[in-house]
């Protein structure tokens, strides 16, 4: 006759195999997560004996969007050109436009509040980029993440499929050429790091004799914000592209064989196949793999510390270099805040994308 | 009966004799058993004489010598982390000495003051009494132990400067003239155009460390009590005026001269350029001296001297914020009409000692640190370029044997020595800060602001203005009666 315990442990067998998980999460992430929200609304001093804990309220978020640091993190505003005000203008029509079109179909509370959250942002992040960029001052940490996510991913993306588009042919050392490309990845980013930065100082390194010969001896990519930028991209792109590389690979590998077949019996040529037979198949493991990839590129953080040290002036300086360097200071109010206002953004963009582009697919796959 | 009685008292006396060899054995090794944690930056810079002198020191003593390290950056945020929230797993810090006031000011600090009364191996008066008095001492109390002497001087090539017919520049103004005068030689001999002057400017890597030497000569004048940072009656900034503004359009027209990657130099690429031959002036703290007699590294043996670091003929009006120029009132220390002002850039590598360690490890801490700073061994550690250490007693400098041993020839020898003379001699030798939040008011603002200054990003007056700002924004936060006592205990006023 089985126990009244062994009744009951079989009942709660469930809740108790994932209570380690459980466990783990809560203490590595969600206890972590409390922690530095308190510290985000703090300030931190040291006193004899212990730190001293003083709550502020929002002034540290405050300070980043409207105080001191505010330069630092959304930009240097001045005057907004035209050109700008028209970008805001255009942008600000277009998500009322789709707010809109939202509110003539079935509308779910959730969904509103959402679809709100995320046109107030997309909104907040234009009107930046139109006050800074397009009106020639500079922008901040902000600016900068926003610049590595979508354009670093987006070159990314395009490569990695490309590459996987190749190797998923049957063409000679297939095998040989998957293995070269993943590798990449496994190296740590801080070796990628100065390896980038070793093969682009013009004056040492292996390049050295290269950059010279082509009359760049004298050009130093540090001294440009742009230029910087983009060898950062560079190096964190020949790190990530493999990541994207094996995914994509593995999915057109998946493809069913007979309608790409099909197609070409059909007189199909090979962007048509693509477009009609081959995207279709593989579009939900490519927006899954672009969501984790910049997740992942929002936190970029040992690129630029690296190889630039966030410089020339803020140029290069991620959010997370940002609130890395308060946090050295120590100044824990200010890093916290910042850690919550990249994870703001990042919610924020990823589930909007998750919600309208992922399931709006698979909704209409059925 | 005889025999066995024998055999016992033989057995007894040799258990005897062979307690008291191992109890005078144990005595000698008072620190048996004895296990100091120490943390510092990673080596072989600093960390790597430290576990050298550390094993003797076990050999001498039985006191085990753990040194650990993390990245600079790091160290003092582990510190900080492991003393204030009471998790003492570190029983020593090697650290900036400017960093202990924040310490200090948690109460998290040994007080050594009875330890090196009474302790005439460490030799307080060789000490130079910049170090003994401003570095070791907060508040009075003796805090730290000095095992590097930190301030910036100017080095040139003694050859390029003799082709040219130069003397080294002696004002800032001059600095700019010889390194355009020295662009663009090739001097090492590979066919490659080298360098007027190379500069660390890279931002997070101590470039701020620079722009405070430059400033300084600017703005003090009247000795070390009058500090290059604030007001000493309000504690508002001095940096918002034409000798911070001079400071910063000469770091930028440095940049003319220097390798065009500068921007993104830290100090050991300015010093590989340097060591490599392709530099014609650098300031830097005294380790250029030892790194280049090493033959391993280096292509400028004997042909490197060093100077006080520039200085300026015109300097702050403190009330109107005006550059004025040098006379023998505004001026008392100057030397021809040049005000120096050499900058104790960093403080120096010191060690502290937690103050909630064991007492028995605490006193073995400070015997420790005592051995890595008497002259016996600093005297030979600061002619070794790999250590980092570099002079801050009387007899390293006044003696010229050990540096001719370990590699200079006779006249180097005498001409950097001379150098450090003349800086820690100075009665003008300007103080790094040493306030809680140091590493905001320099790491954070000052250093952000500098590098948005040479990237282009702002003007030099808003950079200035930023500072300020910055800097007023954190003294408010911590309290400004509190700053200001600090500061003015910092720089010696005691009133």
């Amino acid at each position: 006759m089985p126990s009244v315990f062994s009744e009951w442990l079989d009942r709660q067998s469930r809740h108790l195999f994932i209570m380690p998980a459980v466990i783990m999460i809560l203490v590595f992430s969600i206890f972590p997560l409390i922690a530095s929200a308190i510290l985000a609304l703090s300030r931190v001093r040291l006193r004899a004996g212990g730190y001293k804990v003083t709550f502020v309220g929002f002034a540290n978020f405050k300070k980043q969007i409207f105080g001191s640091e505010q330069f630092h993190f959304l930009g240097t505003f001045g005057s907004i050109s035209l050109l700008a005000w028209a970008f805001t203008i255009a942008v600000g029509a277009l998500l009322i436009w789709w707010l809109l079109r939202y509110l003539r179909g079935p509308v779910w509370w959730l969904g509103l509040i959402g679809r709100l959250i995320a046109a107030a942002v997309l909104f907040g992040i234009a009107f930046m980029f139109a006050a800074t960029l397009l009106s020639g001052t500079q922008i901040g940490t902000l600016g900068v993440t926003l610049f590595y996510v979508f354009v670093g991913c987006t070159a990314q993306f395009a490569i990695g499929l490309g590459l996987a588009v190749v190797c998923a042919q049957p063409i000679r050392g297939r095998t040989f050429f998957r293995v070269v490309f993943f590798l990449p990845l496994m190296i740590t980013p801080i070796g990628i790091g100065y390896a980038f930065r070793m093969l682009a100082d013009t004056t040492k390194g292996p390049f050295a004799p290269l950059w010279q010969m082509v009359g760049l001896g004298d050009y130093a990519w540090v001294t440009s914000p742009w230029a910087a930028r983009f060898f950062i991209i560079v190096a964190d792109s020949w790190q990530w592209i493999p990541f994207i590389f094996v995914v994509l690979l593995a999915a057109l590998e998946n493809v069913p064989r007979d309608m790409v077949e099909a197609g070409h019996v059909d007189g199909a040529s090979h962007s048509q196949i693509f477009r009609e037979i081959t995207w279709p198949q593989i579009a939900p493991v490519a927006a899954t793999v672009i969501l984790i990839r910049v997740i992942e590129a929002f936190k970029l953080v040992d690129l630029p510390n690296i190889m630039t040290a966030g410089g020339p002036g803020i140029a290069t300086e991620s959010m997370t270099l940002h609130a890395f360097f308060a946090w050295r200071a120590p100044d824990l109010g200010q890093s916290a805040a910042i850690s919550y206002l990249l994870l703001f953004v990042t919610v924020v963009l990823c589930v909007s994308f998750f919600n309208l582009v992922i399931l709006k697919h698979r909704s209409a796959q059925g | 009966m005889k025999i066995v009685t024998k055999s016992v008292l033989t057995a007894l006396f040799g258990a005897v004799a062979l307690t008291g060899a191992t109890a005078v054995a144990q005595a000698q090794k008072m620190y048996e058993g004895i296990e100091i944690n120490l943390l510092t930056r990673p080596g072989p810079v600093i960390a790597g004489r430290l576990e050298e002198r550390g094993k003797e020191f076990e050999a001498m003593t039985g006191a085990k010598i753990n040194v650990a390290s993390v990245p600079f950056a790091d160290l003092f945020q582990k510190l900080l982390t492991d003393w204030a929230t009471g998790t003492n797993s570190i029983d020593v810090g090697v650290f900036a000495s400017g960093w202990a006031v924040e310490l200090a000011d948690g109460d998290l600090l040994a007080d050594l003051s009875d330890f090196v009364a009474n302790d005439p191996d460490l030799d307080l008066d060789d000490i130079a009494p910049y170090f003994r008095e401003f570095n070791q001492k907060i508040n009075g109390k003796t805090l730290l132990i000095t095992i590097d002497g930190d301030f910036q001087m100017l080095y040139y090539r003694t050859d390029v400067l003799d082709e040219l017919g130069l003397k080294p520049p002696k004002t800032w103004d001059e600095y700019l003239e010889v390194a355009a005068a020295a662009h663009g030689k090739d001097m090492n001999g590979d066919g490659v155009k080298d360098f007027g002057s190379c500069m660390f400017k890279k931002r997070n890597a101590q470039s701020f460390y620079a722009i405070m030497s430059i400033a300084a000569p600017f703005v003090q004048t009247q000795g070390t009590s009058q500090g290059i940072f604030f007001n000493i009656e309000t504690m508002k900034p001095m940096v918002n005026n034409e000798a911070w503004a001079a400071a910063l359009a000469f770091f930028k027209e440095s940049g003319k001269y220097g390798p065009p990657e500068e921007l993104n130099h830290d100090i050991g690429d300015t010093r590989a350029l340097v060591t490599s031959g392709r530099c014609a002036l650098m300031l830097d703290w005294g380790d250029i001296g030892p790194l280049s007699i090493d033959e391993t590294t280096s292509k400028i043996k004997d042909l490197v001297g060093a100077s006080i670091l520039p200085g300026s003929t015109k300097v702050l009006d403190w009330e109107s914020g005006k550059l004025v120029p040098c006379d023998a009132k505004r001026c008392p220390h100057a030397i021809d009409g040049v005000n120096h002002a050499p900058f104790a850039a960093f403080g120096g590598w010191s060690g502290a000692i937690n103050a909630k360690a064991d007492p028995k490890v605490i006193e073995a801490a400070y015997k420790f640190l005592s051995y890595m700073s008497q002259a016996a061994q600093s005297n030979y550690d600061v002619t070794q370029g790999w250590t980092g250490y570099n002079p801050y007693r009387i007899s390293q400098f006044e003696t010229i044997e050990p540096w001719v041993e370990a590699g200079f020839s006779r006249e180097s020898a005498e001409n950097y020595l001379g150098a450090i003379g003349d800086s820690l001699n100075s009665p003008n030798m300007a103080s790094d800060m040493r306030i809680p939040g140091t590493q905001r008011y320099q790491g954070i603002i000052l250093d952000r602001e500098l590098a948005r200054f040479l990237a282009g990003e702002v003007t030099a007056e808003q950079a200035l203005e930023n500072i300020e700002a910055g800097w007023e924004e954190i003294t408010e936060e911590f309290g400004r009666d509190g700053q200001l006592s600090m500061y003015k205990s910092s720089l010696g006023i005691t009133n």
